[in-house]
C-alpha cells in the first residue's frame, strides 16, 4: 500500500514536470516562426470561406492564423451567352466561367465540399492544383448529380493555383468552363495593394463561327485541331469592357491574379499602355520586375502588379493579338484621376511628315484634274470617288465599310441621327476629334476619337461621301464649309 | 366457336400481359465488338438476347409500386435508396403534376430496377450489351465512326430537362429500339465495373480508371467523346442513388 503511494506521488511528479515542459514547448509553438514544415502547421478555429464570382476577389488572409476552412462550392450545367446574340451551354464551378475564387493561406485545412445540382447530367469532380495527393482530388470528389462529396486537403505551398473538372472526357469539361482559381497566400498574406481583380481566360469551340447566333452546340473536332472560335477573359465577350471594366484610381497599384483555363492556348498576356512592375511568374515565388507581356500556360496562373500612374483606358489583351480583336480576349481598365504631363504628354505637336524632302512632289496624272482641284469645286462624283478612297484609308477601321460602326465601341455612319442632326459639328468632329459619351441612333457610345491628319479638301469630299451613302442626308460639304468651321464661323 | 374462344382467350390473355407492364420486345442479334473501354483491345462478345424497345415509364413504374408497396418512397429500406428516390412524386403512388405518365420514370435505384426486372421474368442488361445495342443508329449495326452519330448524343448531353420528354420521342435505331440516346441515362447491371471499383477510394490504378490521364491511356477511341461521359456517369453511381436523369429497361435472355 505504502509503495503504491509512493509510486503515485512519483507519478504525479513526472506528470507535472510533463505538463510544465508542454506548456514551455506549446508557448513556443504558438509563435509560428518554429514550424518549418507548413504540413505542421496547426489549422484550429473552423471558418466559411468567401467565394467570390470574377473579377471580384475575396479579402486578403493578413495576419490570421492558419484555420479550418470550408468551402462548399455547388456546380451548375447552364445556358449561358457568350456574345450578343450568341448563347452556349456553361459548366460551371458556382455558376461563373470561371468558378469563384478560393483564398486560403498556407496551413489551412480545407474542407471542401462538392455538391452536383440534380437538374445536371453529368458527373463531375475537382482536382485543384494547390492540393497535395492523388489526382489533386479528383478522385475523392467524383460526385454524379444530385449529390454532394466532402474532401479535406491541407495546403502546403504558397502560389496562385488552377482547379478544374477531371472527368472524362476531361477537355469538353474543360472547354465548357470548368476552370478557376484558388490562392494559396503565405503567412502574413500577401502586401497589402489597392486594387485586387481576378481575371481567367479560355478559349471556346462551337459548331458555329464567332458570332454566329443562336444557342451554339460545343464542337469536338474544332478543340481536338486546336482551332478556337472565341479566346475570351471570364467566359464571355465583353465581361470586361464597357460597364463591366475593372477600375482603378491614379496612384494606386493594382493587382491582378490572372488564370488560364484553355484548355488548349497558351496566353500572351499584356496590358496596353502598362508596364508590369512584379509579376509572380507562373503564379509561384519568382518575382520578375519590368515586364511587358508575360506567359500563362494552359492550367497556369500569374499574379501581376502595377502601379497605375496616368488616367485613361487601359487595354487588357492576349498579345496573340488576332484573339484580342477577332476572338474576344479584351478588357479594360478604366484608371480614373489627374493627368500627368511629365510621365504621359498626350499629342503635343502635329506635323507634316515627308521623308524625301520638302522639295519633292509627285505629281498629278492629269493635269485637267490639277486644274479641276486647285480652282473649282469639284463634281459630285468626284468628291465620292476621291471620298470613298480617304474613307477606306481613315475611317474605315473604325466605322467599317458600310458605315456600320462596331456596337458598343465605335458608333454608325451609316442612317446615323446624330451625323445627320448637324453638319458643321460633324465636321468640327474630324477637325478637332471627339471625347466623352454621345447617343447615337438611341445607343451610348463612349470612347475617343482622335482629330484627323487629313486636309479641309479631304475633309469636304469624305464628308460628301459619307453624307451620301448609307441613307444619310445627301449634304454635299463643301471646302469653303470646312474651312469656315475650321476658323471657327 | 370453341376456336373463337381460344382465340379471344388468347388476345385477352395478350392484352392483360401488356397491361401488366409486360412491355414489348425485340430482339438483338448477338456479336462481337471492341467496346470504348477494352482492356488490352479486348473483344467483347455479345449473345442473341431480347431488348425493351422502350425504358420504362412512370405509369408501369406506378403500376409495379401499387403491387410491390416494399419500394414505396416512405417503406424503402434506407440501404436500397438515397433521399432522391422518387424524389419528384407527390405521394408513395402519385406523381407530380408536371410528370407525364408517358416519361420514363427517373429517381430510380439500382435496388429497385433490379428487382421491377427480376419481377418481370427479365434482368437488366450489361453495361456490353447496352453499348452494343447503342452503337447503332436509324440504319447501321456500328455508327460510332459516323460524325452525325457522335453530334447527336453530345447535342443530348448539352440539352437540359429531356427526363420528363414521352417514351419513343427519339430515333428508332437499327434493332428497333427507341430512346437509348436523348431521354435520360439507363442503369446497367454491371454500372461499376468498369470505370470504378467497387471501393471507390482505392481508385487509384490506371487499369480502374477513366480519370485524367487513364482516360487516354485506357480508351480505344478517344474521339468517343459521348461513350466517355457514359462510362464517367456509371462511374459516379452507387447502387442506391438515384438521380433525375436516369433511368432504366430490361432484358431478357433468349432460352432455346
Amino acid at each position: 500500500m505504502k509503495l503504491a503511494r509512493t509510486k503515485l506521488k512519483v507519478n504525479f511528479q513526472l506528470l507535472l514536470s510533463i505538463a510544465v515542459i508542454f506548456l514551455i514547448t506549446s508557448c513556443g509553438n504558438s509563435n509560428e516562426e518554429t514550424h518549418e514544415e507548413a504540413a505542421d502547421i496547426p489549422a484550429t478555429q473552423e471558418m466559411m470561406a468567401e467565394l467570390t464570382s470574377p473579377p471580384n476577389v475575396p479579402r486578403g488572409v493578413g495576419k490570421r492564423k492558419a484555420k479550418k476552412l470550408i468551402v462548399n462550392m455547388e456546380i451548375l450545367e447552364k445556358e449561358g451567352t457568350m456574345t450578343d446574340g450568341t448563347t452556349y451551354n456553361y459548366w460551371t464551378f458556382g455558376g461563373s466561367v470561371p468558378g469563384s475564387f478560393i483564398r486560403t493561406r498556407v496551413g489551412d485545412e480545407v474542407e471542401f465540399t462538392l455538391s452536383n445540382h440534380p437538374d445536371n447530367k453529368l458527373p463531375h469532380n475537382i482536382d485543384l492544383h494547390a492540393v497535395t495527393g492523388p489526382g489533386g482530388g479528383a478522385t475523392s470528389s467524383f460526385v454524379a448529380p444530385g449529390h454532394e462529396k466532402t474532401f479535406n486537403f491541407k495546403t502546403l505551398n504558397p502560389g496562385l493555383y488552377v482547379y478544374h473538372c477531371a472527368t472524362a472526357p476531361v477537355g469538353m469539361h474543360i472547354a465548357n468552363g470548368m476552370y478557376g482559381l484558388i490562392l494559396v497566400e503565405p503567412k502574413g498574406g500577401l502586401p497589402k495593394v489597392d486594387k485586387e481583380y481576378y481575371i481567367m481566360q479560355g478559349d471556346f469551340y462551337t459548331k458555329g463561327e464567332h458570332g454566329d447566333p443562336g444557342l451554339q452546340p460545343f464542337d469536338m473536332q474544332k478543340a481536338v485541331d486546336e482551332d478556337a472560335d472565341y479566346v475570351v477573359f471570364n467566359g464571355k465577350v465583353g465581361s470586361l469592357t464597357g460597364d463591366n471594366a475593372i477600375t482603378a484610381n491614379v496612384g494606386e497599384t493594382v493587382r491582378l491574379y490572372v488564370g488560364n483555363g484553355g484548355p488548349n492556348l497558351t496566353s500572351s498576356f499584356h496590358v496596353i499602355g502598362e508596364i508590369f512592375d512584379n509579376v509572380m511568374v507562373e503564379g509561384g515565388d519568382l518575382i520578375n520586375t519590368n515586364v511587358q507581356t508575360t506567359s500563362i500556360p494552359a492550367g497556369g496562373a500569374a499574379i501581376v502588379e502595377f502601379k497605375v500612374d496616368v488616367p485613361g483606358t487601359f487595354i487588357l489583351v492576349d498579345h496573340a493579338i488576332f484573339r484580342a480583336f477577332n476572338k474576344g480576349a479584351l478588357g479594360m481598365l478604366n484608371v480614373e484621376g489627374e493627368e500627368n504631363k511629365s510621365i504621359y504628354s498626350g499629342v503635343v505637336q502635329e506635323g507634316i511628315y515627308q521623308p524625301e524632302g520638302g522639295g519633292i512632289q509627285t505629281m498629278p496624272d492629269d493635269a485637267k484634274a490639277t486644274v479641276a482641284t486647285s480652282t473649282s469645286e469639284k463634281s459630285l462624283a468626284e468628291k465620292m470617288e476621291s471620298g470613298k478612297q480617304i474613307y477606306m484609308q481613315t475611317c474605315f477601321a473604325c466605322h467599317q465599310a458600310e458605315g456600320q460602326g462596331i456596337p458598343s465601341a465605335f458608333p454608325p455612319l451609316a442612317n446615323s441621327d446624330y451625323l445627320n442632326a448637324d453638319v458643321d459639328r460633324s465636321i468640327g468632329i474630324i477637325l478637332k476629334g471627339k471625347t466623352g459619351e454621345i447617343t447615337v441612333n438611341g445607343e451610348k457610345y463612349n470612347s475617343v476619337m482622335t482629330r484627323q491628319a487629313i486636309s479641309n479638301d479631304e475633309i469636304a469630299d469624305v464628308m460628301t461621301y459619307i453624307y451620301n451613302s448609307w441613307g444619310n442626308n445627301k449634304t454635299n460639304v463643301t471646302k469653303a464649309r470646312v474651312d469656315k468651321v475650321k476658323s471657327g464661323h | 366457336m370453341k376456336t373463337i374462344l381460344r382465340l379471344t382467350i388468347c388476345v385477352l390473355l395478350l392484352w392483360v400481359t401488356k397491361a401488366n407492364c409486360q412491355s414489348e420486345m425485340v430482339p438483338i442479334k448477338g456479336g462481337t465488338y471492341i467496346p470504348l473501354y477494352g482492356r488490352d483491345s479486348m473483344k467483347v462478345t455479345i449473345s442473341d438476347f431480347q431488348m425493351d424497345v422502350y425504358p420504362v415509364t412512370n405509369q408501369q413504374f406506378l403500376e409495379f409500386i401499387n403491387k410491390y408497396p416494399k419500394w414505396q418512397r416512405s417503406q424503402i429500406i434506407k440501404l436500397f435508396a438515397d433521399d432522391n428516390y422518387l424524389m419528384n412524386w407527390k405521394s408513395d403512388t402519385e406523381l407530380n403534376e408536371s410528370m407525364s405518365l408517358n416519361a420514363p420514370v427517373t429517381n430510380i435505384s439500382w435496388f429497385v430496377a433490379n428487382d421491377y426486372c427480376e419481377c418481370q421474368g427479365k434482368r437488366l442488361p450489361t453495361v456490353d450489351e447496352w453499348e452494343y445495342v447503342a452503337m447503332s443508329n436509324e440504319t447501321k449495326a456500328d455508327a460510332r465512326t459516323l460524325e452525325s452519330y457522335n453530334e447527336y448524343i453530345l447535342g443530348w448531353y448539352e440539352k437540359p430537362k429531356t427526363f420528363n420528354n414521352a417514351i419513343g420521342s427519339t430515333f428508332k435505331n437499327y434493332w428497333n429500339v427507341y430512346d437509348l440516346h436523348g431521354l435520360v441515362w439507363e442503369w446497367t447491371s454491371d454500372f461499376n465495373s468498369v470505370l470504378v471499383s467497387g471501393e471507390s477510394r482505392k481508385d487509384v490504378d490506371k487499369d480502374n480508371n477513366l480519370f485524367c490521364g487513364s482516360a487516354a491511356i485506357g480508351a480505344t477511341d478517344l474521339m468517343n467523346y459521348a461513350a466517355f461521359m457514359r462510362y464517367a456517369i456509371r462511374g459516379s453511381l452507387k447502387a442506391k442513388y438515384s438521380m433525375k436523369n436516369l433511368g432504366f429497361r430490361c432484358v431478357k435472355d433468349i432460352n432455346e
